[in-house]
């Protein structure tokens, strides 16, 4: 049948028609405009009005900067330049960027930047960010190595925190970073972070052994290792004492004649300790490596944003873990003081806090005791990011579903085990887009630190540079410049979080 | 004959505190509540010590002492003579009005950027996608600058105003657009009534308790505070008890009525013993607690509401006549009316007229000024905060399942009304929770004001205050519990509200 | 003490600071460096240059009193502070004196707890209109707009200006000394006050300074000076005579050119006791015999350190006027060094 079909049809086509082009109209650049920019008279007004702006906004900012001056060494010579047109003066970053980046007074690597470069150290004459016979790379690389290395290990040391792929044994390195970025960014003896890293090491080991058994015993073995490797029992159990004296001597008891403290008595014998100490100096009296030491208040520029961000988040990590688990708990104490924290803290503003920090928090010392500002400002913002912290990790908890915690219960796990094995890697990994939100808020937030005074970014493009008689008065270039900045990071950030987000979701629309 | 019996529980050993489960969290909250205590009292001692040595005492007698600096945007009367207490009360009505305006603003700002994020406008989405991205990744004391910058650089000063040929000139020749701010005409009234200064007492004598001899806590003040939130409490409570017993019965009255029991029973313990204490301890006016009330905006509120009720009464009479005949009485014409008229009438009576801003001397003076700083924080906050509020949106907007949009299509509504009727009311039950979050964020951020210029509570308190006296820790305190209570406030009524949409599930 | 339990490992890590036990001095020394208050940055007066090396007037006083102390003028930490955070930065002990254009007032000594051992510069709040204004005395700034530099005593004095001549005005507070000098140019005020000598050096940075005049009116008494804890008498004196020694040695002609020659000893007795070839007035104040003579040394005397950073070659450019020797009609005086 088929052979008498095929022998009357007059016409088979053996091969497909290729296709033909649409309609004029219906592909290409018209078609798309008339999709996505006039589908509608509503939609092609807002369209006209968008360009309209777009294009005054162009035309107000491109040729200002374009017609930019970068080798002026102050406003005067950028307004020479020009000669009363309209133009950017760059020139304040090109002499102030060493000051921008890594604040006022970190110090600058002369002779590693000579041997780089074979230009002799007498010859680096300072003039401005760029030396004579240097350039902008070189001053960058080898003049400031120690933060810029610090800044690009950063990346391998996060690298497998942010893609799971990644082999696990580069945790390790994870590890040590802090390590090496505090040598690379304060310099001091290599031994102080060795012998910190070993110590805590050890306290780990003695708390991994004991915690199979108990593991509170394990946490109390880490503590005791801590304390007696790097703080001062003595004096904290005489402090103790001397406290509560004092304490019950407040309430009404008087106190005896014995007016001097019981850990002044013991001074002699407080002074071994901290054991750390006297092992590094030990150590580096014998093998002395070392780079030169950085005092913090020399810390600043975005560098110091970037500290504050990376520690401040890391730090708070586990505590808001700590706060998010208290809060769920029912124990009623540790319940209530976990709600009161959280809450107090995330119904104050970050300034107030910082407030706190500068001017406050030295009243609520003992007397005489002095903390470096970088310190009282790193622990109050990573007080203020745990409370955030927690309450992303509660949310993550809370949507977990009662059965994960009923297996855990029913396998016969104590509630360390549970949280540990179950409950929090279930719980983290739900919570990863809101804990990176809430650390770009606080990296962002880490500018306010300007305000009390500090060399952040902002306080050096405030302080120093505006009101040095050369820049007095440059202010668009400066704020561009530490926008552009912050933009590059967070928006890195968050686009790994929107990573993060399509790949973890597994629900379906 | 024997009989089985329950083991006999074991008697308590001390081990038991650690190892047994019923009593091993006793143990662990006693060991927690021992070192909260020690850690609390070490810092109190520290305090303590710190204030005694320096000759400093803890007190908050500082805030009665004239503040001698002036403040340029004053919601209630104020001069240099007035104390701080009543310069920092300045500052928190600053506070609240910018971030009242801001708040309002944001949301109008994310909601538009949220759904237009989504709109098949390719220019406009992406547009709105660069706004996001910008004001979300660089800091807001970089945005209240800059913004502060380009409202400064952008617009006129008031001397361009000036001369025969002046370079700038007023819209519609009654709004000024200055670098110092918008000058825009104002209702005065020509026969209206004065207003009232009232003056608050406060109690002559406290019974003030001495704690440490640093802290002077006031007896008098505490008891009213604590019945104030016994009333708030109680009302609460009453509000829960009329709901489940005489719901029906008590949504017949009116919603002024209703509001009125509630308030007679949160705030009238606290007056009752407000009062009690007054005549105890013999009353003293405090003038910084003064403010004016015009009597003129007292009539113009009562008559607009009154106005309101009467055509919601119309409405609902309308309605009634709905369920009985089927038809649906045109009434609009007339609760427009009963709106308007009165309102104008009360105005005409009054002798209303606009008091046009105009030029005089330096400024323009007359009408109303929105002065620059509030503009550059209001706008700044509201512009940042409406980039998270369009995220929160949009995230909200795509939470709602594709197949209601095609359902709704399916139904033969327009996009629009897809996303007014059907999208939008779900969506908001997924935007309002982190919507609070952002109105909690751009209040705690108004504490920048300080970067513009804008004297709120931060600027006086805990700026100009706080340095001229030296009062850190108190200031600081005050402020604290000032942000705390806002705070605390919003997120309780958000939660209500919240409550109050949330799908009802049966 | 108990401040030990917090020590440790944080004090080799150099992020924790013990001290104020025995008095600031002993402090200081066994410390090694002077921690200095200073401001945030204020042109001619204090501010890391482009290297991040401090300059100004008064960070000059630091380093005299560093050199005086340890004979070394860069053996000082300083520690920007904003008008907020001076005072208790120098009441917690974070800082051992102020030096930060601060004036001295009854309630800041008495009430505040500090003690200004002198005056290093005298000034006064003054007013900079732009010409074009039309104005020529503070009186007639009825209405007008004032950009005010908040957190200093600026604020009370306009205030007690205007209502003693019973005129309005309406102030802008501004956060810095920049942000003024921006909304003062773009004409969203019409007057900006601060310090006079602030007056002149944001002036000076103008596109076009003669565009603008400082009015006559100087509306109230500056004295600027730097302070100290009160309670720790002997520090005071070592900042206060630190100070003098640099006023007296501007009287006697000691430079810090000279100073070395005329240190082998002089016919004149008060250059020998202030340089410490005669009498022991360093033993006194427990100090090296010439420490004066390195006060001296560090930046010069009390001329030459205003020369090369207010001076009228500079580009602050600003007149000796009140802040001259009284020998020479200002007001600069130092009690003798006997």
């Amino acid at each position: 049948m088929s052979g008498t079909h095929a022998h009357t049809a007059a016409f088979v086509r053996t091969s497909e028609i290729p296709p033909s082009l649409p309609p004029q109209n219906e592909g290409g650049v018209g078609r798309w405009m008339r999709e996505n920019l006039f589908s509608g008279p509503i939609n092609s007004i807002l369209t006209l009005i968008a360009l309209f702006f777009v294009i005054r906004l162009l035309i107000f900012v491109v040729p200002w900067i374009y017609s930019g001056v970068w080798t002026a060494d102050s406003l005067s010579g950028c307004r020479a330049v020009l000669e009363g047109a309209r133009g950017a003066c760059f020139s304040v970053l090109t002499d102030r960027w060493h000051q921008l980046l890594f604040g006022s007074a970190y110090p600058h690597d002369a002779t590693f930047l000579s041997f780089m470069t074979g230009v002799p150290v007498e010859d680096l004459r300072f003039t401005s960010g760029v030396r004579e016979n240097t350039n902008f790379f070189q001053e960058f690389f080898f003049g400031y190595w120690r933060p810029v290395l610090a800044f690009i290990l950063l990346f391998v040391a996060i690298a497998p925190i942010l893609y799971q792929d990644l082999p696990r044994k580069m945790m390790i390195f994870t590890g040590l970073y802090p390590f090496v970025a505090f040598w690379f960014v304060w310099g001091g003896s290599i031994w102080l972070p060795i012998t910190l890293l070993i110590g805590l090491g050890l306290a780990y080991m003695l708390y991994s052994n004991l915690a199979k058994q108990s593991f509170f015993m394990g946490v109390l073995a880490f503590l005791g290792v801590v304390i007696i490797l790097f703080l001062n029992p003595i004096t904290m159990v005489f402090g103790l004492l001397d406290f509560l004296r004092d304490l019950i001597a407040a309430m009404g008891w008087e106190r005896g004649d014995n007016s001097m403290m019981l850990a002044d008595r013991f001074q002699g014998a407080a002074s071994i300790f901290p054991l750390n100490a006297h092992v590094v100096e030990f150590l580096s009296s014998i093998i002395p490596i070392e780079l030169q030491s950085v005092a913090s208040r020399d810390i600043g520029g975005f560098m110091l944003n970037m500290i504050l961000g990376t520690v401040c988040v890391s730090l708070s990590l586990p505590l808001g873990i700590a706060l998010a688990l208290g809060r769920q708990s029912n124990l009623p104490v540790i319940k209530w003081v976990c709600v009161v924290f959280i809450e107090f803290i995330r119904g104050v503003p970050l300034i107030t806090l910082l407030f706190v920090a500068n001017v406050v928090l030295a009243y609520f010392l003992p007397p005489g005791t002095n903390f470096d500002l970088i310190l009282r400002v790193i622990i109050m913002i990573t007080l203020f990011a745990a409370a955030y912290i927690a309450e992303v990790i509660r949310g993550g908890l809370a949507a977990l579903p009662r059965g994960q915690y009923e297996a855990a219960d029913s396998l016969g796990l104590d509630y360390a085990q549970s949280m540990r094995l179950i409950i929090l890697p279930q719980a983290l990994k739900i919570s990863i887009p809101g804990i990176v939100n809430v650390a770009v808020g606080l990296f962002k937030d880490t500018t306010l630190v300007s305000i009390i005074s500090m060399y952040d970014l902002i306080g050096l493009i405030r302080g120093p540079v505006l009101a040095s008689t050369d820049w007095n008065g440059v202010y668009w270039e400066l704020f561009s410049f530490a926008a552009l900045l912050f933009f590059v990071i967070c928006y890195g950030i968050s686009q790994y979080s929107q990573w993060l987000e399509r790949k973890l979701q597994t629900g379906h629309r | 004959m024997t009989t089985t019996t329950d083991p006999q529980p074991a008697s308590f050993r001390l081990s038991m505190l650690l190892n047994d489960t019923r009593y091993r969290s006793y143990t662990f909250q006693f060991i927690a509540l021992i070192v909260l205590i020690l850690f609390m009292s070490s810092l109190g001692m520290n305090l303590v010590t710190n204030l005694a040595e320096q000759g400093v005492p803890f007190s908050f007698d500082y805030l009665g002492s004239p503040a001698g600096y002036d403040i340029n945007q004053r919601p209630i009367d104020y001069n240099n003579q007035d104390t701080h207490l009543r310069a920092s009360i300045v500052g928190v009505m600053n506070t609240l009005i910018v971030a009242v305006l801001g708040c309002v603003t944001a949301t109008f700002l994310g909601v538009i950027a949220g759904v237009l994020r989504l709109s098949n406008n390719w220019l406009i989405a992406k547009l709105m996608a660069v706004y996001v991205e910008a004001f979300r990744n660089v800091p807001v004391l970089i945005w209240i600058l800059v913004i502060f910058f380009i409202m400064t650089a952008a617009l006129p000063s008031p001397s361009a105003f000036r001369g025969d040929d002046p370079a700038s000139s007023m819209l519609f020749n009654s709004i000024a657009f200055t670098n110092r701010g918008v000058y825009i005409p104002w209702v005065q009234f020509e026969n209206g009534f004065d207003s009232i200064l009232v003056v608050p007492p406060v109690f002559a004598d406290t019974y003030s308790i001495s704690f440490l001899g640093l802290f002077n806590i006031n007896m008098s003040l505490w008891l009213v505070i604590i019945t104030l939130l016994c009333g708030i409490y109680m009302a609460v409570k009453v509000a829960g008890f009329i709901q489940q017993n005489y719901g029906r019965a008590f949504a017949l009255l009116p919603g002024f009525v209703r509001l009125a029991v509630y308030l007679a029973v949160a705030l009238g313990p606290a007056i009752i013993v407000y009062a009690i204490l007054l005549s105890a301890n013999g009353a003293e006016s405090e003038r910084s607690l003064r403010f004016s009330l015009s009597i003129n905006f007292v009539v113009m509120l009562v008559v607009f509401l009154l106005s309101l009720y009467v055509s919601r009464l119309i409405r609902d009479w309308a309605i009634a006549k709905q369920q009985i005949t089927g038809d649906l009485p045109a009434t609009w014409h007339m609760r427009i009316a009963v709106i308007i008229l009165p309102t104008a009438l009360t105005l005409f009576w009054l002798g209303a007229y606009l008091d046009y801003p105009a030029l005089r001397g330096f400024n323009f003076s007359g009408g109303l000024t929105i002065r620059g700083s509030l503009i550059a924080l209001w706008l700044a906050l509201a512009v940042y905060t409406g980039a998270f509020i369009a995220e929160n949106v949009r995230a909200g907007i795509q939470a709602i399942s594709q197949g209601q949009t095609e359902a709704a299509g399916s139904l033969g509504l327009r996009p629009n009304r897809i996303m007014n009727l059907v999208v939008l009311p779900q969506a908001l039950r997924v935007i309002i929770p982190p919507l609070i979050s952002q109105y909690l964020n751009l209040t705690k951020n108004s504490s920048l004001a300080i970067a513009v210029g804008y004297m709120d509570v931060t600027g006086t308190l805990g700026g100009i205050t706080l340095n001229q006296t030296g009062k850190a820790i108190e200031s600081v305190l005050l402020l604290m519990i000032f942000y705390l209570t806002i705070s605390l406030s919003i997120s309780l009524f958000m939660n209500i509200y919240n409550n109050s949409v949330k799908l009802k599930e049966r | 003490m108990k401040k030990s339990i917090l020590l440790g490992t944080l004090t080799a890590a150099g992020l924790v600071a013990g001290a104020a036990t025995a008095g600031t001095l002993d402090d200081v020394k066994a410390r090694g460096t002077l921690n200095c208050g200073v401001v945030t940055g204020l042109a001619g007066f204090g501010a890391p240059d482009t290297n991040g090396e401090w300059q100004g007037f008064d960070v000059s006083l630091c380093r005299a009193v560093a050199a005086a102390i340890f004979g070394d003028p860069t053996a000082v930490t300083f520690v920007p502070t904003t008008g907020k955070t001076r005072f208790t930065a120098l009441a917690s002990g974070e800082i051992d004196m102020l030096a930060r254009n601060t004036t001295w007032t009854f309630s800041r000594d008495v009430d505040l707890k500090f003690e200004f051992v002198g005056v290093n510069y005298y000034d006064g709040q003054g007013f900079m209109v732009p010409k074009a204004l039309g104005v020529s005395s503070a009186k007639e700034l009825d209405g007008a707009t004032v950009c005010i530099q908040t957190g200093t005593t600026t604020e009370l004095n306009l205030a007690d200006f205007f209502r003693a001549n019973n005129i309005s005005y309406e102030p802008v507070p501004i956060e810095t000394n920049a942000e003024a000098q921006q909304q003062y140019l773009a004409g969203a005020c019409d007057v900006y006050t601060t310090d006079a000598s602030g007056l002149a050096a944001t002036r000076a940075t103008f596109e076009a300074p003669g565009d603008h005049v400082l009015l006559p009116e100087i509306i109230s008494k500056e004295p600027l000076g730097p302070l100290v804890r009160h309670g720790d008498a002997e520090w005071g004196d070592v900042v206060r005579w630190t100070l003098n020694a640099l006023i007296t040695a501007e009287e006697l002609g000691v430079t810090s050119a000279n100073v070395a020659d005329l240190s082998a000893g002089t016919e004149n007795p008060e250059v020998n006791r202030l340089l410490g070839t005669e009498g022991n007035l360093g033993e006194m104040i427990g100090l090296e015999p010439d420490w004066a003579k390195k006060a001296i040394m560090a930046g010069g005397n009390y001329g030459e350190v205003f020369e090369k950073n207010i001076g009228e070659n500079t580009p602050i450019g600003l007149a000796r006027g009140l802040n001259a020797q009284w020998t020479e009609g200002g007001l600069i005086y130092s009690p003798p060094f006997r």
